[in-house]
């Protein structure tokens, strides 16, 4: 078996612990959670020689006291895992701040080594240091690493490998029953070095001492070890080791020792011991390492002179993110494209699985179901990857830290501080990230407030659902001031409510605001798409699971009960229409010089009915499409042939023509998105005004007839059939599951302006909000639709006042969030409580408001 | 006198924190230890301080400013 050791890395916040991280693990890596937190566990492997390394990526933490979630988790690792080996990654320019984690891992007793990583930074900036020295300090091994140009990365491994043996020949040493692969490999490589010990001062010793002598007796197996750092956590309070310990007599102990000290020193014994090794730092500092120049952060202070200043800091900021968002639409419009087509061909691809018309339920629940369902969800891929990477090039440069510090004045005045406005920033593409980013937040309160009001920021999914309503019913001038609105209201809404929750349930004091505003650094290609894969994937899953199930529950919904025998005779209103063309066809036999009640044109053009409903049962490629046509070729040239047949040849060729020539001008209008009233517009239809005109003059009389017709036979003929079989879906649709919810809650959502049909909508909007889209298009049968269907626009348009039109959007803003949300904020928040109560309240909150938003616009006649 | 009252480009040494147990030894952790020097690289009324402890870059809200006794 080859020897497997388990490699932790630990280090502070900004040490570019990732970094080295993902090159030493390249894409052998994972990423889950630590078991019962939701703190990242990033694990991956590496080989080095033949020894396989597993590498744990611990949470970034300035210290392991047990003070947030994720040094807990840290510690926790390294006392219940033992990894062979503990890499403490430390930013060499910054080198007293980040040796305070390495003090306490020394003093852990784990296997240390040393990574000065930056060190090539280190050094431009006149850092000099003597790694002999203090590699004795600390009493582990020092390389100098550069993590994202991959320098020293062989000689971290083989220190990693050397500490290894060195650990394993200890516990030979130690342990009586030496278990595990490794020892068979390791040859004692040095004699284990000693651990150096820090001394902290008589008065804080004795109490150490005093509590050694104390626990002594009531520790077992490896904590016997372990005494020394035992003690001096339950003299630092720490609440985890002392609730190991929580006897009378250990407790009093405890105080007294405390009391001791703060008496003699003037300090508690945690802020004593953190200053004691501090001070041994600074001694080791003074001793091996030399800063000839203060040159770290001018370049950094220069940019913050400007980026934080209180006049042009928030401009600059805002300005940057109209940028992430304008380039996040802008270049993801292209890729939605690819994937709308992608899913587009896909289902018809499935649908030809079946004959043509055919309505089975597989091939409804394949391809409008879970195709059109997740496919409508996945379309957001572009959009939502391009904004995590934005968020994620911020990030990595240091100017989040730098948002947050500008945000703060404005999030302190609503009971928050700068920290909660990442998150709320992440919200606008996607709520289900953006709760996961309140993990930055230490506070409880802090991060639940957030937590709930994250969703008002209106995240990308709800986009689609503006797209569609605006342009439907308001003017061009006010498109983007509408959009605006709609955003600003969701913030306007997030922050009064933080304020409200702030001040009544979630009351207390807000917790001090401390963050640490690292250097600017130019973000790596490697780690700014790692972390955009990471978030974007979580995006992914949940179309892979949550919406996959709603989508299938939702056709359902919309599909059964199937109703069989239906309140209007469709068929006999197909017909009477039918009857009713037919014989409006004929009367065009005297304009086209033919004898009253001549039959020729009627039959030509039967034919061409029989075609087509012929045609709507097999596909293109099939043997009957072709024989339809063929059939009416057929019966067409026979009719040609006979007396008169010139005259119906001559219709046929002009309809042609002007159908042609119609169909030209339509094609490069929306081919090229010609506005109306442009002069480009007016050219093309000059053109086509000229065309028509030159086959008017060649032969008036058929031209006339022709366009006769067209407009005024056909088109009527057409717009009727379409009303028949859209009513017949509106009555299955009423008939169905959600059709039902949405009658039932009609008397409800009436005060609101809505009917029953944009209830079944919202009941789909709830398992994810672009569903509203669909679904609507469901309801008014206009197939299938997406935010750019004009053709449910024009149905909305007909149906609905720009005031209901303006309350849905509102509603569906602030209503509840969706069924994905609910889940991670059930999750993140450890409870179901405050995921219902999320649910409850913004549901509430947008009935009550879209209700008075209606009645008052209602009242003072606005877009009614 | 509390941080709050240092004006920026100003070097002082931390005295005392006057804050609870908790948020001291927090403070500790990242560097704010008695003796430290803190210099104060931008402050702003009412708003959070930019200070700089032992070479890093830290936002103290404006709470904490008025806990940190300097000299």
């Amino acid at each position: 078996m080859k020897p497997k050791i388990v490699i932790a890395l630990a280090g502070n916040p900004n040490s570019g612990k990732t970094t080295i991280f993902n090159k030493l693990t390249g894409a052998r890596q994972h990423v889950g959670n630590y078991p019962g937190v939701t703190v990242e566990r990033k694990e991956g492997y590496c080989r080095y020689g033949d020894m396989e390394m597993q590498i744990v990526d611990l949470p970034g933490t300035y210290s392991l006291t047990a003070y947030s979630t994720e040094e807990l988790v840290a510690r926790n690792f390294l006392i219940d895992e033992k990894p062979d080996v503990v890499v403490d990654i430390i930013d060499a320019s910054n080198l007293e701040r980040n040796l305070y984690l390495a003090v306490q891992l020394m003093e852990l007793g784990v296997p240390l080594v040393l990574a000065f990583n930056m060190s090539d930074q280190a050094r431009a900036q006149g850092h000099e240091f003597d790694i002999e020295k203090l590699s004795s300090y600390f009493g582990a091994s020092i390389v100098q690493t550069v993590g994202h140009k991959g320098t020293g990365m062989k000689e971290l491994l083989e220190a990693i490998v050397a500490a290894a043996k060195d650990g394993a020949s200890e516990m030979n040493r130690n342990d009586e029953n030496p278990s595990g692969a490794l020892l068979s490999k390791a040859t004692i490589h040095s004699p284990f070095r000693k651990r150096p010990v820090m001394d902290y001062g008589r008065e804080i010793e004795e109490e150490i001492a005093r509590l050694e002598s104390l626990i002594k007796l009531k520790v077992t197996g490896k904590d016997k070890d372990n005494l020394r750092w035992l003690a001096l956590k339950l003299l630092e309070n720490d609440k985890a080791v002392r609730a190991r310990f929580d006897t009378p007599e250990i407790n009093d102990q405890i105080e007294k020792s405390a009391a001791r000290i703060e008496k003699m020193l003037g300090e508690y014994p945690e802020t004593a011991i953190a200053g004691r090794r501090y001070g041994f730092i600074s001694g080791a500092c003074r001793e091996a390492a030399r800063s000839t120049v203060e040159l770290r952060h001018t370049i950094s202070d220069r940019i913050d002179a400007v980026v934080t200043n209180r006049f042009v800091g928030i401009p600059i900021f805002m300005g940057l993110m109209y940028l992430v968002f304008q380039l996040t639409f802008t270049l993801g419009d292209p890729p939605m494209g690819w994937i709308e087509n992608g899913f587009g061909w896909l289902g018809s691809q499935i649908a030809s699985w079946w004959p043509k018309g055919s309505k089975g339920a597989l091939k409804s629940l394949l391809v409008d179901g879970i195709i059109g369902g997740v496919g409508g969800v996945i379309v957001f891929l572009p959009n939502i990857l391009l904004l995590f990477l934005a968020i994620a090039i911020l990030e990595d440069s240091g100017y989040m830290a730098r948002a947050a510090f500008i945000m703060d004045r404005v999030m302190h005045k609503i009971g928050l501080h700068g920290k909660s406005f990442i998150p709320m920033l992440i919200g606008f593409g996607c709520s289900v990230p953006a709760i996961m980013a309140t993990r930055t937040l230490e506070n409880r309160r802090d991060r639940l407030v957030t937590m709930l009001v994250t969703p008002l920021m209106s995240c990308g999914a709800r986009l689609p659902i503006y797209a569609l309503i605006i342009p439907a019913f308001f003017p061009q001038v006010w498109h983007a001031p509408m959009l605006w609105l709609i955003y600003v209201i969701g913030i306007a809404l997030a922050v009064l409510s933080a304020k409200l929750l702030r001040s009544t349930i979630l009351k207390g004091e807000s917790v001090p605001f401390v963050m640490e505003l690292p250097p600017y650094r130019m973000p790596t290609l490697k780690s700014v798409l790692i972390h955009m894969w990471e978030r974007g994937w979580l995006y992914l899953k949940k179309a892979g699971t949550i919406i996959l199930c709603i989508s299938i529950l939702l056709w359902a919904m919309t599909s059964y009960p199937k109703k069989t025998v239906f309140d209007v005779d469709y068929e006999a209103d197909a017909a009477k229409s039918e009857g009713t063309y037919l014989s409006k066809v004929t009367r065009l036999n005297g304009l086209l010089g033919l004898p009253e009640g001549a039959p020729l044109l009627v039959q030509a053009l039967r034919a061409e009915l029989v075609m087509a409903a012929e045609q709507d049962k097999y596909y293109e490629h099939e043997a009957g499409y072709s024989d339809a046509k063929k059939k009416m070729d057929d019966e067409i040239l026979g009719l040609t042939q006979a007396p008169d047949g010139g005259k119906l040849s001559d219709f046929l060729k002009m309809r042609d023509d002007v159908q042609k020539t119609r169909a030209a001008f339509e094609e490069s209008i929306s081919q090229d998105e010609v506005e109306k009233e442009s002069s480009a517009y007016s050219n093309l239809s000059g053109i086509r005004d000229a065309a028509l005109e030159s086959l008017r003059r060649a032969a008036p009389g058929t031209y006339n007839a022709v366009i006769h017709y067209l407009d005024d036979i056909e088109a009527p003929f057409k717009d009727e059939k379409t009303r028949i079989e859209q009513a017949k879906q509106a009555e299955e649709m009423a008939y169905s599951v959600a059709g039902r919810i949405g009658l039932a809650l009609e008397p409800f959502l009436r005060p609101m302006g809505f009917d029953w049909k944009i209830g079944t909508a919202l009941v789909g909007a709830f398992a994810a909000k672009e569903v509203f889209v669909a679904q609507m298009g469901i309801v008014y049968s206009v197939g299938k639709a997406d935010e750019k269907s004009e053709a449910l626009r024009e149905q909305l348009r007909s149906h609905y006042s720009p005031l209901v039109a303006f309350c849905i959007m509102l509603f569906c803003l602030v209503s509840a969030p969706c069924m994905a949300t609910i889940s991670v904020t059930k999750r993140e928040s450890n409870s179901w409580k405050w995921a219902l109560f999320q649910l409850g309240g913004l549901t509430a909150l947008a009935y009550v408001l879209t209700v008075m938003v209606f009645q008052a616009g209602n009242l003072l006649g606005i877009g009614v | 006198m509390p941080l709050a009252m240092v004006k920026a480009g100003q070097r002082v040494h931390l005295v005392a924190v006057d804050a609870g147990r908790g948020l001291q030894a927090r403070l500790a952790d990242m560097g704010l230890v008695p003796g430290v020097e803190i210099e104060v690289v931008s402050n702003a009324l009412h708003g959070p301080f930019i200070v700089a402890v032992k070479g890093c870059r830290m936002v103290l809200g404006h709470g904490i400013t008025q806990k940190i006794m300097v000299a």
